[in-house]
């Protein structure tokens, strides 16, 4: 759609408008990087943050001056903004770098066997190990649990949010869809703590005082899940183009079996791409786990009955409680902090590849 | 996005499959799954208020700290919506510079990457950007930034006070947040500015405008009120955040201003997750009520941001 | 002490033994080191009223316990080291809060709880439903870990900060504001004490370490620490400071800065010193076994009956072989069970935890200080005494 747009070069203003050559716009990255380098070097602090700082403001800078010189005032301005936009672009990539830089480079030590197959449930040996440097101790029970618990969550918000996107779409009308529409945008802005606060509330008038279970954990999530799948899977089934309904309606098919074997197979690519988000969405959460699942040490299988530790959780506890010595519960915060990012990179990934080999033929 | 709704087709089809057990039990299924979402957010707050309200009336004799809940909840809506702001302040104008960037500046074969990247940023985990925040972030920010703004920018009374060495302030925190929300306030942006009618752009450009000249007259018109709701919503997100804020900011009880100190306000989510763990008692409650506030202020910032959307829009299709 | 049945006037006299060893408790025999299953045994064998203990595979099932998030580093290391030499017994530990693992005691939800204060009084009178027979619940403090007081001051490289609980209190109560400080100076002198401004770090979430140092500070210098033992330095504290998220946000926090001083779990301090407390004229470096001595010189609060353990902690002892700033933590169980497998579940497990061997296991896990032979011997004797009601 902006190819177009794209394509444009910079239009000429007026017949006599003069031009900054490409050489002038090197010359100046080029001397606005050599400023980058030897200015705060100069000043006695080289470190690579002001070497950026100074570049991209040279830079900056230089564009304006020299367009005003070679140009005139507009194209300034306007070569002006495109630097900042660029320089603006840079500088929100450097959090996403450093984060998966500093995440890789610190799990990577014990992103290992132990760490994949172990608990928590340390034995006395393990104690020993881990006191004199060696590996011990594993987040297995914590990637189970966020299996389970992300399984419930699931569970519950994918039949919830795609039935209740159906009936916004082909069935829904007046007050009633209405008020839906308004109730899932607020649940969209559900905070998730509260979400969490919430199950722990529920849970506690049926477990009693003090309970943290995977259920509770589960409900949680749902809550902040649901809303994240009605909302894309209504988008996608408002995308069907009413002719394949009407097609459909024609040949005499009753409207549930037109929207089970039209409708969605027509929208499945989108509807799959919105709920391998939703995962990705609720899978890191960590507030409302800590709240309502707990942290436990070993394996448990069982959401009815006691804690269950998640991976979110499991980072946050070895992170702030790490344990003897603290490099082992550091080192196992971090790994697990690996693993986490790497799960929802793959959800990401997943998602786009299901968007691809699903989208019908012929649709967009 | 203009399609015709789906509904007119099937007012035909309805009459012929009235009646029909099988449309019947679909129907009424997805109604229940709609009906089920106002229950669920109905038992939220019922919930909340039920387990919240002797956090807030019970007697806080039984309660660390022997203030009422006002008093209690005060300092923590102030941090709450300080952190916020910070963040919004640092990302909206960097969301949108991004979101132009890679609507209009971006060469169109990687524009789709770029954003896939900075949407990649949202998915990180808010705990891995905690931990982030204070090992790698804080000690670079409290090792230069800080310092600076300190001895240059003291006369306001923001940068005021004795900086916080290990860099735990307010405006890390705010750093961080932004980071957080910028993906959000940059998706939508980016969305409305592709909107832009090919039209209002073309005949900006015809009358010989730059390109930031054609943006000024053809695009930020069109697209202020999503650029609003996105900042809303961003805001949103950044009010209801946990667990980086836990564990970066460090908390104090009352109002502060300054964002390089380490006397600050907390905010109401962080402060339930650090304090939940170790509660009992009316405590718990009171902290299930602080949680109800919490609910109640995104509440109003998303009314807020769907009010403003909604005006936005209908407006400007005509 | 008050008699609250027949039954106990009976029960005490057939344990008259034990009630004479509570002084002195010098008689104690000396418990084998390694094996706690023998422990056990030579432990029980003293008793002339308590039942003999089952050997370690007879003891089965689940023992349910909840409470403080303290000792959870410890359960671990106790849970590793009993399930070891009771192969058919397990222990689970629910680290949900020291108020709230008393609560689920009490409602009966558990069958006992780690707690970082003993019962209260009305909570005793109310574990008296709870518990089979009417005996209620004693406090056995297994869990001593000590809080080091780090600072950052680089330039003091070699020299131990020495801090009396005055200047301590001073310090964390934002009275003493600059590390030149004359009351600083005059504690420590020759050592060049640096013009930097001071950087109290406070813990931010609740704890129980938090409670114990103030606790310390309200005891030791009550005229400079007014605000009592509080859990939430934020709501309840001087304000001021710096405030980090459990044990290793306090570490990093003095870490981060220089000028910091801070107050945590000793074994979590890593390469940073810790200030010498000024205790009896003189001043002590934190070492497990000066903290251990802090139970032997605290006073039992009693009232209740013999076998109740809970002590008001001596944070002022008299001699200075005693590190006065631990947390020291309990485990509550009742004295009568309602079945014959939960007391050989808990005597086992309490028995195995208060022994050599159990302490041995949360120092490692824990960093625990270990509780001495002494007041060992003591506990024993009161785990002894644990039976079926009826």
């Amino acid at each position: 759609m902006t190819s177009v747009m794209n394509d444009v070069t910079a239009p000429t203003v007026g017949l006599d408008a003069r031009r900054m050559s490409r050489a002038a716009e090197g010359a100046i990255a080029a001397v606005s990087l050599l400023l980058g380098i030897s200015i705060p070097n100069l000043l006695g602090n080289g470190k690579w943050g002001w070497i950026l700082i100074v570049a991209a403001l040279s830079y900056v800078s230089l564009t304006y001056v020299g367009s005003r010189v070679l140009e005139d005032r507009r194209q300034a301005t306007d070569r002006v903004m495109r630097a900042t936009l660029t320089v603006a672009f840079v500088l929100v990539m450097l959090p996403l770098l450093s984060v998966t830089w500093t995440v890789i480079r610190e799990g990577v030590s014990r992103f290992d066997g132990t760490f994949l197959g172990g608990t928590m449930r340390l034995t006395p040996e393990d104690l020993l190990a881990q006191r004199e440097g060696f590996a011990a101790g594993g987040a297995f029970h914590a990637m189970v649990g966020t299996l389970i618990i992300t399984g419930l969550a699931a569970a519950i918000a994918i039949p919830l949010g795609l039935l209740t996107a159906v009936y916004l779409v082909e069935y829904g009308r007046g007050r009633l869809a209405r008020a839906i529409t308004t109730m899932v945008d607020v649940m969209t802005g559900i905070p998730s703590i509260v979400a969490g606060l919430f199950a722990y509330a529920l849970f506690v008038i049926i477990f009693g005082p003090g309970s943290r279970t995977g259920i509770a954990g589960g409900v949680a999530l749902s809550v902040l899940m649901t809303p994240v799948v009605v909302r894309s899977a209504e988008e996608m089934l408002r995308l069907v183009p009413n002719e394949l309904r009407e097609a459909s309606y024609a040949l005499g098919v009753p409207k549930w079996r037109t929207i089970l074997k039209v409708v969605i197979p027509t929208a499945v690519a989108g509807i799959l791409t919105g709920i391998t988000l939703a995962v990705a969405r609720v899978i890191g959460e960590t507030a409302p786990l800590l709240i309502a699942a707990g942290l436990a040490q070993e394996t448990n299988v069982n959401p009815f009955d006691g804690r269950m530790t998640s991976l979110p959780v499991f980072t946050y506890y070895q992170y702030v409680q790490p344990g003897i010595p603290t490099e082992a519960g550091v080192e196992r915060a971090w790994a697990a902090a690996l693993m986490l990012v790497l799960i929802v990179a793959a959800l990401f990934v997943l998602a786009r590849v299901l968007a691809n080999v699903l989208k019908p033929k012929g649709l967009r | 996005m203009t399609l015709l709704s789906p509904q007119s087709a099937s007012v035909t089809a309805q009459t012929a499959s009235r009646g029909r057990l099988g449309d019947r039990v679909f129907s009424g299924l997805s109604r229940a799954a709609g009906i089920n979402i106002l229950i669920i957010l109905a038992g939220v707050a019922a919930f909340l208020v039920v387990e919240g309200r002797a956090g807030i009336f019970g007697d806080t004799e039984e309660m660390s700290g022997s203030d009422n809940f006002l008093q209690y909840v005060g300092p923590l809506v102030f941090g709450t919506v300080y952190a916020s702001f910070l963040a919004l302040l640092i990302a909206a104008p960097l969301g949108v510079a991004v979101a132009l960037f890679i609507s209009h500046y971006a060469p169109k074969r990687v524009s789709q990457t770029l954003g896939y990247l900075v949407d990649l940023l949202a998915a990180i985990p808010s705990v891995v950007f905690g931990i982030w925040g204070i090992t790698v972030l804080a000690p670079i920010l409290s090792g230069n930034l800080y310092p600076w703004l300190n001895e240059n920018l003291d006369f306001l009374p923001f940068f005021s006070g004795t900086i916080s060495t290990s860099g735990r302030s307010m405006l890390t925190a705010g750093i961080v947040l932004a980071v957080m929300i910028l993906p959000v306030i940059t998706a939508i942006s980016r969305e409305v500015f592709l909107q832009t009618p090919r039209l209002h752009e073309e005949a900006s450009l015809a009358l010989g405008a730059t390109k930031w000249e054609m943006i000024r007259q053809a695009v930020l018109p069109y697209g202020r009120s999503g650029v609003i709701s996105g900042c809303m919503l961003g805001l949103g997100r950044a009010l209801g955040e946990t667990m980086a804020v836990a564990i970066i900011l460090s908390p104090s009880d009352g109002y502060f201003w300054s964002v390089l100190t380490n006397q600050n306000s907390n905010t109401i989510a962080s402060n339930v997750a650090l304090k939940f763990p170790e509660a009992y008692g009316l405590d718990v409650n009171r902290l299930i009520a602080t949680g109800l506030v919490l609910f109640g202020i995104t509440f109003l910032v998303n009314a807020l941001a769907r009010r403003v959307a909604n005006a936005g829009f209908s407006g400007a299709d005509g | 002490m008050r008699f609250h049945s027949k039954r106990f006037v009976a029960f005490a006299a057939a344990a008259s033994l034990v009630i004479a060893a509570c002084g002195g408790g010098d008689e104690a025999e000396d418990v084998p080191a390694d094996e706690p299953a023998a422990a056990d045994e030579s432990a029980a064998a003293d008793e002339p009223a308590a039942e003999p203990a089952p050997a370690p595979d007879e003891v089965t099932g689940t023992l349910i316990g909840a409470g403080a998030s303290s000792q959870a580093a410890a359960m671990l290391g106790w849970q590793a080291g009993f399930q070891a030499a009771y192969p058919n017994a397990t222990v689970e530990y629910d680290p949900i809060g020291s108020g709230g693992g008393r609560k689920q005691f009490l409602g009966g939800g558990s069958d006992f709880a780690g707690s970082d204060a003993a019962l209260k009084d009305e909570e005793w009178e109310s574990s008296k439903e709870v518990c089979a027979g009417d005996l209620g619940a004693i406090n056995l403090p297994h869990y001593i870990s000590p809080i080091a007081i780090p600072y950052n001051l680089p330039s003091l490289a070699g020299t131990t900060l020495q801090l009396s609980p005055e200047v301590i209190a001073g310090i964390f109560a934002n009275q003493i504001t600059n590390w030149s400080d004359a009351a600083i100076a005059a504690e420590n002198p020759g050592v060049d004490l640096p013009d930097l401004a001071i950087n109290p770090v406070h813990r931010a979430d609740e704890s129980g370490t938090t409670e114990n140092f103030t606790d310390y500070m309200s005891q030791a210098a009550p005229d400079v620490w007014t605000y009592g033992a509080i859990e939430a330095w934020d709501a309840d504290g001087p304000g001021g400071g710096e405030g980090a998220p459990q044990t290793s946000g306090v570490v990093a926090a003095v870490n981060a800065g220089e000028g910091s001083i801070g107050y945590a779990d000793a074994s979590q301090i890593g390469d940073l010193p810790a200030a010498a407390v000024g205790v009896a004229g003189s001043f002590v470096e934190f070492s497990p076994e000066a903290a251990g001595r802090i139970v032997d010189s605290s006073v039992r609060t009693g009232g209740r009956n013999e076998f109740d353990f809970a002590i008001e902690v001596n944070r002022t002892p008299d001699s200075a072989d005693t590190y006065p700033i631990a947390l020291v933590s309990y485990h509550i169980v009742c004295l009568e069970y309602a079945d014959q497998e939960t007391v050989d579940l808990v005597k086992a497990f309490m028995t195995y935890v208060s022994s050599d061997a159990g302490q041995r296991a949360s120092a490692a896990s824990a960093g625990s200080a270990p509780i001495s032979d002494e007041v060992q011997a003591e506990i024993q004797k009161s785990i002894a005494v644990i039976t079926v009601a009826g």
